[in-house]
């Protein structure tokens, strides 16, 4: 708490990004909810009570509710325990807002990264080439849109015959 | 909302009750679909099959979710989105009727489900940028979600229907016992009306065309072909439904009704 009191609001924030920088997603876990771009907001209201808003990204993904109880318990572990927790639902979630980082480590982690901006509806229909993670091979073959948890489709590998996760454009 | 509505067009109660009902609608018409597409879980023809459908399922429950949340805060009676989905009865119900019709074989659930999202891309888009910014920003995340769904629907609606003469049979088949309740997309009254006016709803004339050339584009490609239109329209939206929703909302409703306030 006298960290609190000492610092100031631009400290503060830097130091709420870190704490919600350490949040993994449940189900990606090499992934921070901040690399996932669904940290939407960090600010103060007049009183200096602090605002968390996080988007979810699927409607019905049910880590959702896990993320919400993550960040709550990263918060109040943090001495930010009066800190409000909004959902924000506008603009809804979209897949390009993924940082570069959160690309460079979901590929580590085996997972195709979003090949595309979804500027354009006309971006999801258009044919495009999925690398594998493993050998880098644009020659794959989409097994399923839908994959193990609502963000990912299902792919294999033609050259090197494993198959993989892809992390949709939405 | 009151200053975005000219007051000769509907005085406040008679629009937000509209506004609840509309919003209902919509969530009830997920809802429903959703849990008929749980069902598959364990049953479709393959394992892809079977996450797509649940995939499918979830995103409908979800924005179920957010809408009936919506629903409940317009309500007003203390009542919250469990309570609006386990705790009423089928007359209560808002959902068109085809989302509650049984699924059938995976033929008869795919054109089901392709009837219904080329609607809902319809209705969502049109309710991106709606004068009523909660329901615009649940309608354009949900819109990006229904792109999937409807790509998932027409592909295999195509599949099957330009496939063997089995799978052309059975789909066809579908589509001609399916296709009259889709009248009902389309038969406006009241709530539509008031909606409509006060900018938040798109016309439902106005979806007729842009919904129709959609599925005539799809029927082409799947070489199927489009049943007569019935003039007689269900009323589901209307809370009149099927035998089949008290027995879907038997099984839904089944636990949180026998171990009230039951968690996980």
């Amino acid at each position: 708490m006298a960290a609190l009191s000492a610092s100031s609001p631009a400290a503060r924030a830097v130091e709420l990004w870190a704490i919600l920088e350490q949040v993994p997603d449940p189900e990606i876990p090499v992934l921070s909810i901040v690399d996932l771009g669904i940290v939407r907001h960090v600010r103060e209201d007049a009183t200096g009570r602090v605002h968390v808003g996080l988007t979810p990204t699927y409607s019905g993904c049910p880590a959702t509710e896990v993320i919400r109880a993550s960040v709550r318990a990263a918060l109040d572990a943090g001495g930010f325990d009066e800190a409000v927790l909004e959902e924000v639902l506008s603009p809804p979630w979209t897949s390009d807002w993924l940082t570069p980082q959160g690309r460079e480590k979901l590929k580590a982690f085996g997972i195709a990264p979003p090949r595309q901006s979804v500027a354009s509806p006309r971006a999801l229909r258009a044919a495009r080439t999925v690398c594998c993670p493993r050998c880098g091979s644009g020659d794959s073959e989409r097994v399923s849109e839908f994959g193990s948890t609502p963000c990912k489709a299902h792919y294999r590998c033609r050259a090197c015959g494993e198959p993989f996760d892809y992390f949709k454009c939405i | 909302m009151s200053n975005t509505v000219p007051s000769a067009v509907a005085d406040e109660p008679a629009l937000a009750a509209a506004r609840l009902r509309y919003v209902l609608r919509l969530a009830d018409t997920s809802l429903v679909l959703g849990q008929r597409l749980g069902a598959w879980v364990g049953h479709a023809p393959a394992l892809e099959e079977d996450l797509g459908l649940a995939n499918l399922a979830l995103d409908l429950i979800g924005q179920a979710r957010l809408l009936l949340s919506y629903a409940a805060e317009l309500e007003g009676r203390g009542r919250d989105e469990d309570a609006l989905a386990f705790l009423r009865e089928a007359p209560e119900f808002a959902n068109l009727t085809l989302a509650e019709l049984p699924n059938g074989d995976f033929g008869h659930t795919i054109v089901r489900q392709w009837l219904i999202d080329t609607w809902q891309l319809q209705v969502y888009q049109g309710l991106s940028a709606c004068a009523d910014p909660r329901l615009a920003a649940i309608a354009a995340k949900s819109v990006k979600e229904t792109r999937y769904h409807h790509r998932f629907s027409s592909g295999w609606l195509m599949r099957l229907g330009d496939g063997t003469d089995e799978s052309h049979r059975r789909v066809q088949g579908a589509l001609d016992e399916l296709w009259p309740f889709t009248a009902e997309f389309f038969a406006a009254d009241e709530v539509d009306e008031l909606m409509s006016r006060a900018g938040i709803a798109p016309a439902l004339a106005q979806l007729a065309p842009a919904w129709s050339a959609a599925i005539d584009e799809d029927l082409g490609a799947a070489t199927l072909k489009r049943p007569a239109s019935l003039p007689y329209p269900w009323h589901g939206k209307r809370g009149v439904h099927s035998e089949h929703l008290s027995h879907l909302l038997a099984e839904m409703q089944h636990l949180p009704r026998t171990y009230p306030g039951a968690h996980w």
